[in-house]
């Protein structure tokens, strides 16, 4: 979070093969993905940044750090990555934009395609079968697993706050936040807000 | 944002509210990606299932089950999978172009700007405070869900033995995924098949 991003990285040239390259890697990723894409960020930066230096250290932890920022889906962050790697082979300008928005579509489509299409035909699958006894204690047994690694994911989430004893305020917010998720009605986006709030004004 | 004293009680109305088109899918999807602050499971279980009534709480986390376990983005699977329950194919893209579209392209726009704006610390401060309160977002629907599997096969007792156990092995034992849903899940599944025994 603490480096920002300057996109004055330096110029190269990213040939056919190299796009190519780049989805391909994307398309074998797809399908180990399992456990959310963010699982695979590890196996991202080998790639992008230790073998192929596409793209800088700075340049991919606040492309993660903007995605967890922004609303909507975290895997979000896989197209910030495509959308640097393309900057930094056009450079500043409308080739550099042109070569981000490919490098965007590129991993993208790469990261979704094989999944989704397995996810589809599975669901189609299920959906059909939905009486069978197999698919019935398959989708009721993984219910307090699936809920279990919920609360886990918010653990692991609080647990970047830092210590009990000098961190407490963040602690308290989160717990003010589940209970009033948990009890209430109030909408998710005022308690969003307030937190902001509270982080803008250095009370969290 | 009307404030009520308890959890709502889960829709069990025959004639359930449905998407009306792919374009209500379209909108629906795009509206709750972009309240979806530090991820967006959070707000599909309130606008799908709370204000929409589209779907049970149970129906929402054995979806959630099927999303999880399939690789790829576990958002990007469900909105497949509901938009195409309603819609089929057209659902499925509607619902998953909803899902990506503006908040790709708020994302993009924030990246422009990051630079410039990263270093000051009421920024810091205010994403700070934001992730923390998506922490307890995530927390809080947990707690919700699992109060509503009542009726679940195997029975409450077991249900939290299994739900405290899968949180141990990942948030504390650290066990990789890959591990946590074949063997404790796989373990679930079996003792519901067992259960349901005709």
């Amino acid at each position: 979070m603490s480096t920002a991003a300057p996109l004055t990285a330096p110029l190269m040239a990213l040939s056919i093969g190299d796009w190519f390259n780049l989805f391909l890697y994307y398309l074998s990723l797809s399908l180990l993905a399992v456990g959310g894409a963010i699982a695979t960020a590890p196996d991202m930066h080998r790639f992008l940044v230790e073998r192929q230096a596409w793209l800088t250290d700075p340049q991919f932890n606040a492309s993660i750090a903007i995605a967890q920022a922004a609303p909507g889906p975290n895997v979000l962050f896989i197209a910030l990555l495509g959308w640097n790697v393309g900057i930094n082979a056009g450079g500043p300008g409308v080739a550099g934009w042109l070569l981000g928005a490919l490098g965007m579509a590129v991993c993208m489509l790469g990261v979704m395609l094989p999944s989704s299409l397995l996810t589809w035909t599975a669901t189609r699958w299920g959906h059909r079968n939905r009486e069978r006894r197999g698919v019935r204690a398959f989708k009721q047994g993984m219910a307090p697993v699936v809920i279990g690694l919920l609360v886990a994911t918010s653990w692991v989430l609080a647990r970047a706050h830092g210590e009990w004893t000098t961190d407490w305020p963040l602690w308290l917010l989160t717990a003010t936040a589940t209970v009033l998720v948990w009890r209430t009605k109030l909408h998710l986006l005022w308690m969003l807000g307030a937190g902001a709030l509270l982080g803008a004004l250095g009370l969290v | 944002m009307a404030p009520a004293t308890a959890s709502p009680p889960s829709p069990e109305t025959p004639a359930r509210p449905q998407p009306r088109n792919p374009t209500d899918l379209f909108w629906s999807f795009t509206w709750l990606a972009l309240q979806g602050f530090g991820g967006v499971l959070a707000v599909v279980q309130r606008e799908l299932v709370e204000k929409k009534r589209w779907m049970t709480n149970e129906e929402f986390v054995e979806d959630w089950a099927v999303a999880q376990i399939m690789p790829g983005p576990n958002v990007v699977n469900l909105s497949i999978m509901i938009g195409d329950r309603y819609f089929g194919l057209r659902g499925a893209f509607a619902a998953l172009a909803g899902m990506l579209t503006f908040p790709l392209m708020l994302v993009l726009a924030l990246a422009v700007v990051y630079a410039q704006f990263s270093a000051q610390p009421a920024v810091a401060g205010a994403l700070r405070g934001m992730g923390a309160v998506a922490a307890g977002l995530i927390a809080g629907v947990g707690i919700k869900l699992f109060v509503s599997i009542r009726n679940h096969p195997l029975g409450r007792p077991l249900c939290l033995a299994i739900t405290a156990l899968t949180i141990i092995a990942m948030a504390w034992l650290r066990w990789p995924l890959f591990w946590i849903l074949p063997v404790i899940g796989g373990a679930a599944c079996l003792l519901t098949w067992r259960k349901l025994a005709p």
